[in-house]
């Protein structure tokens, strides 16, 4: 494959701090899972070339490699959007009212849930239960959980990521 | 350690839970404001600020204990940290003992004092949670001052394997993951296995919507869990150990990795324990979201690095596991009933609970109910003592409708029938499984359909898609149950969603899909008449024949 030097040379070149990581686990193919978080949490998502590296450094098939990755649901293929919107979609808080959550927020970002509006700016998603259940209903913006959320508080939260886009904009020059 | 202790009644702790419930609170600006204020009123030496795993009703956290006395406060904030800590200052300026012992001259402005003789209290036998809440999880020191490693120690130094196992199996275990198998003969199995190699998995993929046992014993108590799998790997024989965590639980992680860390460096972990030829290192394994993980063949695979797809069994994991070892694979919570059953004896733990259910269950009390929270009741406790009267039942005084237990895998109990006692076959014979321990709360204003409908859609969204009843059955499923929400299903469609439901638990390859339907059918037994209510009324005779 006459892509497959430079594509290597990219890979050695960029990926240098998964090596730590490599090593640790002795380029094991058991580890696969574990390289595959820690390459996530890196570079934010598991592009081409990463999984292209990883199975050239734990000498496993492409296709080992990606079927694995693609066949759990904290893997993404793409760059996460800049601001992410997670309502929390488990038992307690679907009981407490998640949906509502879920409906105002699509109407709000115009996006369907599980989608990233195409400015990149905000994605919208759900997670199967964060075991914080007493603070149902939850929804998680950022990294940040926030307990006990209303129709009223989530769209006061997005709106505020969507005033900080419209500052951010308004200081860039437009190319 | 300290090395000069001032006499105990000059030394005041406030324990504040660390936990991810209160966490979401603003229980960390909580502790550093706490910290903050103690450090300027330079009182460090006197007033201990600790974090602490959860603390019990977390619905009302963020939640903070003041020791000696234990007081708890609910609903803590940053704001009252001031005035807490002023009121603690000025009882150790206090002069008479009188005026030391009166109870705490503060509540926190939006919050209250919790009333620990309330019976969400009373009610509780903590076992596996009996240092959750009182020892700091990040310092190795506090789990060992309250005995941790001291049973593996005798275990290691006075017992055989044998003896070990025997005591589990006298002791009435059965698994906490939900299927209840017997823990003692799950162990001789593996004991019994030949090989120089073993290896033991805890299982803390605790993926059921609505259940945070695990996560609380993990984040709270994490060396009781190693130390457990320790003790069963020496009875079984293995020198390898998988703690397997879903990805979700970040605090459940940095404590475990701090927490296998400090055992490997104090020699409680590693090669030759306790001066003898026994070993056992242990990994933590982050999986990546994939609820059917906790299927325990799928984790098998998961660990080793593939898709967590399931496998038919036989070979059992005690057969061929990890690597096709001979494999033990136990629960969080299993594993944290054996350093208490090691200490008191099979004789203590096979005392409580029920003829066929030994000891405690710990449970997570959520959804419509007014105290929630983390509880660890004996088994054969009624549901209705948990619900109604732990947990005083919906809020507003709406009624109780049903109480869901088991998650996916389980069904809605009516509240017709709460006087049903928490053990394992009780549970099973009303279609429902104690599973791992999430209990929701319904009130009346809970749609059974949609809860079926909602549980199906979990279960459609985490089928492996490896078997074809599973793949297929729970898409059909849903959709029926679609057609029964928007009023479009006829009694035709109602016969066809039993049947299938029927057809999917029977020919599944794993538990996800044998159990998937069940809270359908357990709907359809109790509330069958909310189905019915949504069928689309049948053309008459007569207008048929126009």
């Amino acid at each position: 494959m006459p892509s497959a030097i430079p594509s290597a040379m990219l890979s050695s070149a960029t990926f240098e701090a998964l090596e730590p990581m490599l090593r640790r686990h002795h380029r094991s193919p058991d580890s696969l899972i574990e390289i595959l978080n820690q390459s996530q949490e890196l570079y934010g998502y598991l592009g081409d070339d990463l999984l292209r590296h990883v199975a050239r450094s734990l000498e496993l098939p492409l296709s080992r490699v990606y079927g694995t990755a693609s066949f759990y649901h904290l893997f993404r293929f793409r760059p996460p959007a800049r601001h992410s919107c997670v309502v929390c979609n488990g038992t307690a808080c679907a009981v407490k009212g998640a949906a509502p959550l879920i409906e105002a927020l699509e109407q709000e970002l115009q996006i369907d849930l599980g989608a990233c509006r195409a400015d990149g700016w905000v994605s919208l998603g759900s997670v199967r239960c964060l075991g914080t259940c007493s603070a149902a209903p939850v929804v998680v913006i950022d990294g940040e959980v926030r307990k006990h959320q209303t129709v009223g508080s989530v769209l006061a939260a997005v709106r505020g990521l969507d005033a900080e886009h419209e500052l951010e904009r308004g200081s860039e020059p437009q190319p | 350690m300290t090395t000069h202790s001032p006499p105990p009644s000059s030394v005041l702790r406030v324990r504040c839970c660390s936990s991810a419930g209160c966490l979401a609170g603003g229980a960390a600006e909580l502790r550093q404001a706490l910290t903050t204020a103690v450090a300027r009123r330079e009182l460090q030496e006197r007033l201990a600020i600790t974090g602490v795993g959860c603390l019990g009703p977390c619905s009302q956290g963020p939640l903070l204990a003041v020791d000696p006395d234990g007081a708890l406060f609910a609903g803590v904030t940053a704001a009252d940290a001031d005035g807490l800590i002023t009121a603690l200052a000025h009882r150790l300026q206090a002069a008479s003992s009188a005026e030391r012992e009166a109870p705490l001259a503060w509540t926190p402005a939006a919050g209250e004092q919790v009333d620990t003789e309330r019976p969400f209290f009373t009610r509780q036998r903590r076992i596996v949670l009996e240092h959750c809440g009182l020892i700091d999880p990040e310092r190795i020191e506090a789990a060992i001052e309250r005995g941790a490693y001291e049973q593996l120690r005798r275990a290691v130094q006075e017992c055989t394997p044998a003896e070990v196992v025997e005591t589990i199996r006298r002791s009435g275990l059965r698994g906490r993951g939900g299927a209840g198998y017997p823990t003692g003969l799950k162990w001789a199995t593996v004991a019994k296995m030949p090989g120089e190699r073993k290896v033991v998995v805890c299982n803390a993929d605790e993926g059921d919507p609505g259940a945070f046992m695990d996560r609380s014993v993990l984040e709270g108590d994490p060396h009781r869990v190693l130390e457990g799998m320790a003790i069963a790997a020496y009875a079984v024989g293995a020198d390898r150990g998988f703690i397997y965590i879903r990805a979700e639980y970040k605090l459940a992680i940095v404590n475990l990795r701090r927490a296998i860390e400090q055992a490997r460096r104090r020699h409680l972990l590693g090669a030759g324990l306790f001066g003898s030829p026994f070993g056992f290192t242990v990994e933590l394994r982050v999986g990546a979201g994939a609820y059917v993980c906790g299927e325990e063949t799928a984790l098998i695979h998961s660990i080793e690095g593939q898709r967590g797809t399931p496998r038919p069994r036989p070979p059992y994991p005690a057969e061929a596991g990890v690597w096709g070892l001979p494999t033990l694979i136990n629960n969080v919570e299993t594993f944290a009933n054996v350093v208490p059953i090691l200490r008191e004896g099979a004789d203590w733990f096979a005392a409580i609970g029920t003829e066929g259910s030994k000891g405690t269950k710990v449970f997570c009390l959520t959804g419509n109910v007014r105290r929630g929270g983390l509880v660890e009741v004996p088994m054969g406790t009624s549901l209705a003592t948990i619900v109604a009267e732990m947990g005083e039942g919906c809020p507003d005084g709406a009624g109780i409708k049903a109480v869901q237990t088991g998650g996916p895998s389980g069904g809605c109990v009516p509240a017709s029938l709460l006087d049903t006692s928490v053990d394992y076959e009780s549970l099973k014979e009303l279609g429902t499984i104690m599973g791992s321990g999430g209990m929701v709360v319904m009130d009346h204003s809970t749609d059974m359909v949609a809860i079926a409908a909602f549980f199906m859609a979990f279960c459609r969204d985490e089928s492996c898609g490896k078997c074809v009843p599973c793949r297929a059955g729970t898409v059909q499923l849903h959709g029926l149950l679609q057609k029964h929400l928007g009023g479009d299903a006829t009694a035709a469609d109602l016969a066809q969603l039993e049947a299938l439901c029927h057809m999917v638990v029977d020919t599944s390859l794993c538990g996800l899909g044998q159990s998937a339907p069940k809270p359908v059918l357990s709907t359809l037994r109790f509330f069958r008449d909310e189905y019915v209510a949504r069928l689309r009324p049948q053309p008459t005779a007569a207008a048929a024949g126009r």
